[in-house]
């Protein structure tokens, strides 16, 4: 039987649609080059390597966040508790880093475990109890920032060990943030691309029902996604510890709220599904471009945050256009 | 005919992606007259009555009210016209009283600020229910009120809207039999007040107590329309049935035999695998149900051999093998998987002990819209291409490959969206997901359900083909000719229970609606 609607499909102008085509894979690529090219030519400060450098290492928090909430974004949920968790994990490894107590990777795995237990009780109680992401992680972010104030006494935990602080410092010139992120990144990209696991969270958020009559276990692969998104939350505590030497119990206020973001600017789907680590990187790094850019150009934070919305929503609001 | 009709549907014709669901159907309505209509699934029925409400343009044919054509673009429209539908799934707001619902969307409101008049609005609907004369308070929460009076409150609705038209999709479906009495009442009122209603049921003595006219489609088609008193049950079933099968190839066809002689010639009919004698029992469910779905189903099905399940709309047949396959467990009775009891409360369980199955839903339980073709068809048997937790990209690339070959899926490649193919060719997809997972039953839902007539053939003989390699396929089939070509058994479904079990070589399609028709 002939199939007339095969190769007969109504063809656009070639040129329109390879432009789209190339806009909706590489759209966030072009804009930060763009915004690279606009901020070298305003400023000859920008295309440093001690400028791009800082860039990198002002990254590196939300960018390990960013990875970690990625995996919960893909399977169709939220984790707005980032932040407090942040928070408490730096408060915790604080509290194993005075000098001469514990070694200072006993301190970064009290941060890490701290994290993930945060995510697991999220995720444990989304898959078992059936209560709402947005609601779950809620409520863990009021949770978590009260934990944090108790274990510290309200007070910032000081007196941290010279070999945790060391953790936010440099190796061969690279500041070691920043190679953090980049292992996890690639660890995090590789296990999502190769492994079963991997795939399953992008079929529990493009199709919860038809991933459970697949034979996949959707509430394994969700407390996976939180557990993870926890840890790397953890380790980012860990990291902001160490870098303004202290356990703040106030730190890291709304920082969810960039690192959710990035990764939607990178084109991950608020539903679920689509998405991934390499886009959420770039995400990230045009939302610290052009942070720093603002910086450098002595733009008041106050409009800086003005920017910042303007672009997540049209970021966004791009994306939906050229899909439709 | 200009003068008599309030509306006329003439020449209607619809597809769906090509497939052809109304071909040149005419309807004519009076005032004050019960019109049903008639037909099995999938027969037309509910998108002639939704091209009338406004939700399907039609592709051809033209719409007349009082004689002068209209275009019904939108059910706000259909409604403005005066033409009102009843759903079969009632969509109230649970949370808003019956006066609320009742004037949705046009409450009595002062004109500056829009400030809803509480005591219009009451006073309002109580009119309209009076006119109905049900007793039931305005002030009500939706959600306390039962199917029947939900039922009311729409039609008090749709009389808000000066509705001249009525469409009601099987409305005693589920509603007990006072209820049912009531409602008939209230039509009888309409009726007086000089309402058309377009009645669809499956309920053949409704039919006869409060219908004036008949209209019975088939396929699509347009079989005729009669005066009810010309009808009687036995002629109206026939019209309803009695149709060729585009494409025989059901185990008779397979044997080389024609579908209707086998019996009376009488020759022994069955799939190649039982010919050689009776096989093992692969699937034997005992007793089981699920309290408001199914009730105390038993059968068993051999290894290479088709056993379909037929029904109406609603007849338990989908609950009952969603509940084999563990998408919703059964709380009662017995499933054993080659001779051995086995536990099934996830379709991950089912899978393990060699169950599989193409849900009629292909959207909602089978494809996921976010993934390509190639990893639509390996969800299932991804574990098959890893090693460890590794996915060795090129065993699954080999095997997706395979498959697309096997079932001759029309695809640009294994990276395509999986939502641009065709529904016959999505419905391959997931076809080969489920038989890439190896089972050794297969139970497919409904598989033909909105492909075109060469991926329904392609259908059949991949069903064929499973049982003659020793496979167990359960087979549902609202589609009569379709069930009883393919099946080697035929369970009938009704209300929940299985009420017959009928040897397709020796029934007729009248013979099996008159099982699943409700009494």
């Amino acid at each position: 039987m002939p199939c007339p609607s095969e190769s007969g499909m109504p063809r656009r102008s070639g040129v329109s649609t390879a432009v789209r085509r190339l806009l909706q894979r590489f759209g966030i690529v072009i804009a930060l080059v763009l915004v690279g090219a606009m901020l070298a030519a305003a400023t000859p400060n920008f295309l440093t390597t001690a400028n791009l450098i800082n860039v990198a290492r002002q990254i590196s928090l939300n960018g390990i966040l960013a990875v970690g909430v990625t995996f919960v974004l893909l399977t169709g949920g939220v984790d707005l508790s980032l932040g407090s968790v942040v928070a408490l994990a730096g408060v915790i490894a604080a509290g194993f880093a005075h000098p001469g107590d514990y070694p200072a990777a006993v301190a970064v795995l009290m941060g890490i475990l701290t994290g993930m237990a945060c995510g697991a009780a999220n995720g444990l109680v989304i898959t078992r109890g059936r209560v709402a992401p947005f609601i779950v992680t809620l409520g863990m972010m009021t949770v978590a920032r009260g934990l944090a104030l108790v274990a510290s006494g309200g007070k910032p935990v000081s007196n941290m060990s010279p070999h945790l602080t060391r953790l936010a410092g440099d190796i061969l010139g690279l500041p070691i943030p920043v190679l953090i992120l980049a292992a996890v990144s690639a660890a995090a990209w590789a296990f999502l691309a190769n492994t079963r696991l991997g795939r399953y969270v992008y079929a529990v958020g493009g199709n919860e029902n038809a991933a459970r009559a697949a034979g996949i276990n959707v509430n394994r692969v969700k407390l996976f996604a939180y557990t993870l998104c926890g840890a790397l939350a953890g380790l980012a505590g860990v990291v902001l510890a160490a870098r303004i030497t202290t356990g703040q119990p106030n730190a890291g206020i709304a920082y969810e709220l960039d690192a959710i973001a990035a990764v939607v600017i990178g084109g991950t789907s608020l539903s679920g599904g689509v998405g991934g680590v390499g886009g959420t990187l770039l995400g990230v790094l045009l939302m610290g471009v052009i942070n720093n850019g603002l910086d450098l150009l002595n733009v008041s934070s106050y409009y800086q945050q003005i920017v910042k919305g303007v672009i997540i929503v049209g970021a966004v609001w791009l994306d939906r256009r050229q899909k439709e | 005919m200009p003068s008599g009709f309030i509306l006329q549907a003439r020449n209607i014709s619809k597809a769906f992606a090509g497939v052809k669901a109304l071909v040149d159907v005419s309807l004519a309505l009076r005032p004050g007259e019960v019109h049903a209509l008639m037909g099995e699934n999938g027969a037309g029925k509910s998108t002639l009555m939704k091209v009338l409400a406004g939700l399907h343009p039609a592709d051809s044919g033209e719409i007349l009210l009082d004689g002068r054509p209209i275009v019904l673009g939108s059910p706000q429209q259909a409604l403005r016209s005066g033409i009102a539908m009843i759903h079969q799934e009632l969509m109230p707001i649970p949370d808003l009283s019956v006066a609320e619902n009742i004037l949705l969307g046009h409450e009595p409101a002062s004109r500056l600020l829009g400030w809803i008049d509480r005591r219009a609005l009451q006073r309002e609907a109580r009119r309209l229910l009076d006119l109905l004369e049900v007793d039931l308070p305005a002030t009500r929460k939706m959600r306390q009120l039962s199917v029947a009076q939900m039922q009311t409150v729409e039609i008090a609705k749709a009389l808000g809207h000066n509705a001249r038209v009525l469409i009601m999709d099987e409305p005693t479906a589920a509603i007990s039999d006072r209820e049912v009495e009531a409602l008939l009442g209230v039509i009888a009122m309409l009726r007086r007040r000089g309402v058309a209603i377009v009645y669809i049921t499956h309920k053949l003595d409704e039919v006869f107590r409060i219908a004036d006219t008949i209209t019975v489609l088939r396929d699509g088609f347009h079989v005729g329309t009669y005066p009810a008193g010309e009808l009687d049950r036995q002629a109206l079933i026939s019209l309803m049935v009695g149709r060729p099968l585009a494409h025989p190839v059901g185990p008779a066809c397979r044997a080389g035999l024609p579908v209707g002689p086998a019996c009376r010639a009488g020759l022994p009919r069955a799939s190649p695998a039982r010919q050689a004698g009776p096989t093992a029992v692969a699937l034997s469910v005992r007793n089981l149900g699920r309290s408001g779905a199914f009730t105390n189903v038993s059968f068993d099905v051999r290894q290479g051999e088709i056993l379909g399940i037929t029904g109406l709309m609603g007849a338990g047949r989908t609950e009952l093998v969603s509940a084999i396959f563990g998408l919703v467990p059964a709380d009662a009775g017995e499933i054993h998987v080659a001779g051995r009891p086995v536990q099934i409360r996830h379709p991950a369980q089912a899978i393990r002990h060699g169950i599989g199955m193409v849900s009629e839903d292909r959207q909602r339980f089978g494809l996921v819209p976010t993934m390509p073709v190639g990893h639509n068809m390996t969800l299932a048997s991804l574990a098959a291409c890893c090693l460890g937790p590794f996915i060795r990209h090129a065993k699954e690339a080999a095997v997706v490959a395979a498959g697309i070959r096997a079932l001759a899926i029309k695809t640009t490649g294994p990276g395509e969206a999986v939502g641009r193919l065709s529904g016959g060719n999505q419905q391959k997809v997931v076809l080969a997901r489920s038989l890439l997972a190896g089972p050794s039953i297969i139970i497919l839902d409904e598989p033909t359900r909105g492909i075109d007539v060469a991926a329904k053939a392609e259908v059949y003989a991949l069903v064929a083909q499973l049982a003659a390699e020793g496979k167990s396929v359960v087979l549902v089939s609202s589609e009569l000719p379709e069930a009883l070509a393919l099946s080697d058994r035929l369970l009938v479904m009704r209300q929940g229970r299985v009420v017959a079990e009928l040897n397709p070589s020796c029934t007729s399609q009248e013979e099996v609606l008159r099982y699943a028709m409700p009494l």
